[in-house]
Formats: structure tokens, sequence, C-alpha cells
């Protein structure tokens, strides 16, 4: 718009012009841009705050625990850092990724039964159960990812659904391993003098977490995260710009289902049982209300998610016995009002009309 | 720019009010120059049928760089199933589609696209909820080979993001490169679609009316770039506002249910009667 060399007269008369254009077309931007930035500041020092409460108060648990001499709390806080981390995973490939699994707990199963089968047979070793609980994942997640990605929407959630009950009939038919009944177990992971040890259980799940979490973060802006974000939203396009999708979605698949192994080598160490009930339909379901309880496609959400839905069962169960009453509603309630779960409410109100993430296919 | 001994100033007929880019000097092959030069896109006996209706058929183009090649044609005359099928979305039933002396007739989307082959599309596609930046970025790294790194903020990656802020200047909307793509009006969406077609660097635009749904401002701005990039590319576009066809176009094909019924001159086909009946019927032009 620069047209300075134009005489005094007719750059007076087009200043008023260019101006009032200029107005014109900037007047939809401006309002828009006119967002809340203010708010936007005390959000992000909200999130702040209650991200450093929340870490604090899990990672802290155990010395109250031991202060207190109250394992309760520490197994009731163990249970919730494994379903954090599941829910973390699990968030890679749906709130990312677009891809609506309904068969992550499988992964929570393997994981589990990678520490129970190995320390069946006598093999009491933690890192293999760790390589193992990992490896197996890999080597089920891939093919199944492989298939299930080809398909979209509902066919995708039954595809996984399948995948995961076939594995749960599997591990229910599995005598010599406890079959229905699962194992408990007679020697958990053993990391030498740490063995069993429910502090060293818990503290090392919470580093896992947090270094997870870190990683989750690093993924979602790096470029393999941005790509995955996009595929989330139009796939299509993705491909037109010369990046084929499908390896993006079935990395993000293989790494969702790898974190929730984790999550399980730590649920069947905590608990010293291990059953096929771990991969059940119904928790595949639970992590997912927890994702979208927390914020789907938020790095911090699922944390949120975890903590809020245990606890509040944990605190309704001790009021009443038809806790699910109460329970069912809440998740409507905020699923349906809160779009992005519960961390949505601080996260930046962007000009996007569209909000952040909130897209599945 | 290595400048053509047959080069046409064309400063005269070309609008470029921002007079800051170095005036369009559009190049024509001429004949001579077609029969020594290799087209970038060749496409040759494509034919398509959904169930009983053709909607390609028998279509052939030849596309050399500098050229911006308009195909026109009634709503449904199977223009953006053409590209669609250029693309690779859509496979044809026979028929190849060259891009230099490859035939990539039976190459993935992806493949095409890396190969050189930018499209953008009729409805704005881009990613609402990204920043305009992180948008441009997702077509800049998707030309710079595969993107399985994990660490780094792709945001922090500096050649990329050079790459992608060189296409947001042409477009002039370096400025709004921080704001949520979504949020910019529909004009600006348009551009950034075209930013994000260039930061893939291809050699072939494929153009899906570029000019859908802007006001005559926009248009007008939309035309003046696809001039400015004119040489550097081979363009087909595929456009309605008949404004923009001839003012862009150095040839035009019509496009009459799946058939090429005329591929010529811009003014060839303005004054053709054929097409005029079959297609134009009594519209006056006002190119």
């Amino acid at each position: 718009m620069a047209r300075h060399e134009s005489t005094h007269t007719t750059t007076m008369l087009e200043a008023t012009h260019v101006a009032s254009d200029e107005a014109r077309m900037n007047q939809q931007q401006s309002l828009l841009a006119a967002t809340p930035k203010p708010l936007n500041a005390t959000r992000a020092l909200l999130r702040r705050i209650i991200i450093t409460i929340v870490l604090a108060v899990l990672f802290l648990m155990p010395l109250y625990a031991w202060l207190a001499d109250d394992i309760f709390m520490l197994t009731l806080f163990g249970r919730i850092l494994v379903f954090a981390l599941a829910a973390l995973g699990l968030n890679i490939a749906l709130g990312f990724g677009g891809m609506v699994s309904l068969g992550h707990a499988l992964y929570i199963g393997l994981g589990a039964y990678s520490v129970g089968i190995l320390s069946t047979l006598g093999m009491t070793d933690g890192w293999l159960h760790l390589f193992t609980a990992v490896a197996i994942t890999s080597v089920v997640a891939i093919p199944i990812g492989w298939v299930a990605l080809r398909t979209q929407g509902i066919a995708f959630i039954m595809i996984t659904l399948a995948f995961a009950q076939l594995f749960y009939y599997v591990f229910v038919s599995l005598r010599q391993f406890g079959g229905d009944d699962g194992i408990s177990l007679t020697n958990l992971s053993s990391f030498g003098v740490l063995t069993g040890d429910k502090y060293a259980i818990y503290i090392s799940l919470s580093l896992v977490l947090a270094f997870v979490l870190w990683l989750v973060n690093r993924i979602v802006h790096a470029r393999f995260g941005l790509v995955l974000r996009a595929t989330c939203v139009n796939e299509r396009r993705v491909n037109a710009l010369g990046t084929r999708s499908m390896p993006y979605r079935l990395m993000a698949y293989m790494l969702s289902a790898q974190i929730c192994a984790l999550a399980g080598f730590f649920l069947a160490n905590l608990t010293g049982f291990v059953s096929p009930a771990m991969m059940s339909w119904v928790v595949s379901g639970e992590l997912i209300v927890m994702v979208l309880l927390g914020g789907l496609g938020t790095v911090f959400g699922p944390i949120i998610g975890a903590v809020a839905f245990l606890m509040l069962e944990e605190g309704l169960k001790m009021m009443t016995d038809h806790w699910p009453l109460i329970m069912g509603p809440f998740i409507v309630l905020v699923v349906v009002f809160l779009k992005n779960g519960l961390w949505g409410l601080l996260q930046d109100r962007k000009e996007s009309p569209q909000g952040d993430g909130g897209n599945i296919k | 720019m290595n400048k053509p001994h047959t080069t046409i100033t064309e400063s005269t007929l070309m609008p470029n009010a921002t007079g800051d880019t170095p005036m369009s000097s559009a190049h024509f092959a001429t004949p001579q120059e077609r029969s020594i030069k290799k087209p970038l896109l060749k496409v040759n006996g494509l034919v398509k049928h959904f169930g009983g209706l053709c909607v390609t058929d028998q279509v052939d183009l030849t596309i050399f760089k500098g050229d911006i090649h308009a195909v026109i044609g009634p709503n449904g005359a199977g223009k953006t199933t053409l590209i669609n099928q250029i693309v690779g979305e859509i496979k044809p039933d026979t028929g190849h589609i060259y891009l230099g002396n490859e035939d990539v007739s039976h190459w993935s989307v992806a493949r095409r696209a890396r190969a050189g082959i930018g499209r953008s599309y009729q409805i704005n596609s881009l990613i609402p909820h990204f920043t305009v930046l992180e948008n441009v970025l997702l077509a800049a790294q998707a030309a710079a080979g595969h993107n399985f790194y994990f660490f780094k903020p792709a945001t922090s990656v500096t050649h990329l993001v050079e790459q992608a802020q060189a296409c947001l200047e042409s477009v002039n909307l370096i400025a709004e490169q921080d704001r949520v793509a979504g949020a910019l009006s529909y004009g600006q969406q348009r551009l950034i679609e075209i930013a994000m077609t260039l930061a893939t660097r291809p050699t072939l635009l494929l153009l899906d009316e570029p000019t859908a749904g802007l006001g005559p401002t926009e248009t007008e701005r939309m035309v003046e770039l696809l001039l400015r990039l004119q040489n550097q590319y081979a363009t087909l576009l595929v456009e309605h506002d008949m404004g923009a066809v001839f003012a862009l176009a150095t040839q035009v094909s019509v496009l009459v249910y799946g058939k090429i019924l005329m591929c010529d001159t811009p003014d060839a086909v303005r004054n053709s009667d054929v097409v005029r009946e079959a297609y134009l019927g009594d519209e006056e032009f006002d190119a």
C-alpha cells in the first residue's frame, strides 16, 4: 500500500481512501484479535499453578504415606498414576491422532501379563519384564494398527474393540496362567533391593509419568506431532501435501500402545495381581472417559482426567453404593458442556471458532 | 530466471498495483519451443466412468512451464474430477499421466505431491486451529523428506520456518503468521492455501477455483499473485470467473461432459461459436 511518491493532495486523498479501506477490511480482524489477552494470561498462570499442585501432590504422596504410615493412600494414588499414564498414552492416538481406540486396555493387559507370565515361569528379572512388555506390545500393536487404520470412524472403534476382545478371551482361556481368575504374583519384577517395595514402585512410576508427560509435550510440537495433529483434522490434505499419513498414524498408535504397556507393567507390580479383567473393554471405555473428562488433545488433560475420575469414584464409593448414579450424569454433563474437558476450561481462548484439538473423525 | 528470447511483455495488459515486483513477463511457449521443450505435465487418453456416467472422456492435456492452462466448463463437466485424477485421489479407468519424463499414473497421492504436483482445493482445507505459520510449515516439511522427528519443536526448525515464511511473504500474509488460521478472513485463507501449495516446492500447480468465494478486490489480488508466479511453474487452472480466466490463461480448454470440446488460445476460445453454444450460451465476457 506504499504510495509515497504521489503528489501531496492525491496522497491525502488516497490516504483517507486507504485508511477507510483498511479500516473496513481490518474491522473484522481487529474484532477477532481483541480476544481477552489478560484473561489468557490469568489462565496460563492458573494452569501453571494447577500443574504444580497436581504434580506435587502426586510426587509427594510417598512422603505423606511414609510419615502417616498410610499404605492405602499410596496404593490408591499408585492406581491413579497408572491410569494417568495409560490415559496419557491413549491421548496420543485419541486426542492428537483422532483414532478412537476402544481397545487400549489390551495393551495394559499385555504389559501386566508380561510380568505375570514371565514371573510364573520363574523369570523374575525386572528389566526383562519391562523389555518384554514393550516389545510384545509393539509386535501386537503394529499389525493391529495396520489393519485398523485402514478403517475410519465407527469401523475403527469396532475393529480395535474386536481385537481387544479377541485377546481378552485368549487370556481367559489360558488355564496354566490362571485363566479367568488371573495370577496372584508370588514374585514381582526383580530390581535388586528395591524389589516389591511399594515406595520404590510408586516413585519409579511417578518418574516414568513425568518422563512420558515431557515426551508427549515434545512430540506434539515436533515435526511428527504437527503431521499427526494435521491428519486428525484433514488426512486428505496431508496426503496431497506429500506426506503419507499412514506411517505417522501407525507410529502414534504404537507409541500410545507402548505407554499403556508401561502402565500395565506398573499395575501388575503395584497390585501383585494380573487378570484378564485388566484388558476388558470396560477398562478401555474408562480410559476414553478419562481422556475426554480431562481434555481431548491437551497435553496435561489426561492426568487431570484420570485424577478426577478415580478420586470421584473413590469418594462416591465411600458415600454410597449407588455411586454410578452420580458418576454417570457428572461425566455426561462434563462431556456435553465442556467440549475440551476440564483442562479445556483453563486453555487459552483462541480467536478460532473451532477451539483447539477437539476434532475427532 | 532465464528469460527466453520469445518473451512477450504484457505490462500493458496486466494490472500490477503493488508495483514492487518485477513486471511479470508472461512467457508463452511458441510452437517452435513446444517441439523442443519437454512438457511438464502430459495427460494421455484419460477416461473415467462413475457407474454409467462418463466423467472424463479421452482427455489429453499438455502443459509447459510458464503456461497457465485454464480448464473451463459448466458445472458437472468433470473439472475437479480431472484434477483429482492428476493428483491421484481418483484412479482413472484408462489413460496415462506423465510428470516430466515419468509415468506417474500408478503413484500414490503423496508420492506425486513429492514429485512436484502441488494442488489447492476448491474449498478451503487448511488446518483451522493451527497458526498460519504452522499450516505452511506443515507443507514445507512435507517437501523436506520424512518427519519422524520427535523432540525439536517444528516452529524452531530454522530452515523450514524460513521457507514457510518466504511463501507467506509471497502471498503478503507474513504479518498474520502467528494468528490462528481459522480466524482469518475467507480470502486470506484462500491465499494461505496457495502459500501451502507453494511451500511443497511444486513444479506443477493445480489450482481448483482459487477465486471461488472471493470478492472483486480479493479476486484481483489473487490474479496478480498468480501472474507473478506464472513463470516459475506450469499451472492448470480450473476457474469459473471468466474475468480471471481471460486475464490469466495462456491456453484454455473447454470441458463439457468430460470431453475436451476445444483447446486453444483464450482469444480463439472466446470467439468460438461452438464454445459459445455448448457452454457459454449468450453470456457476455468482460475480460
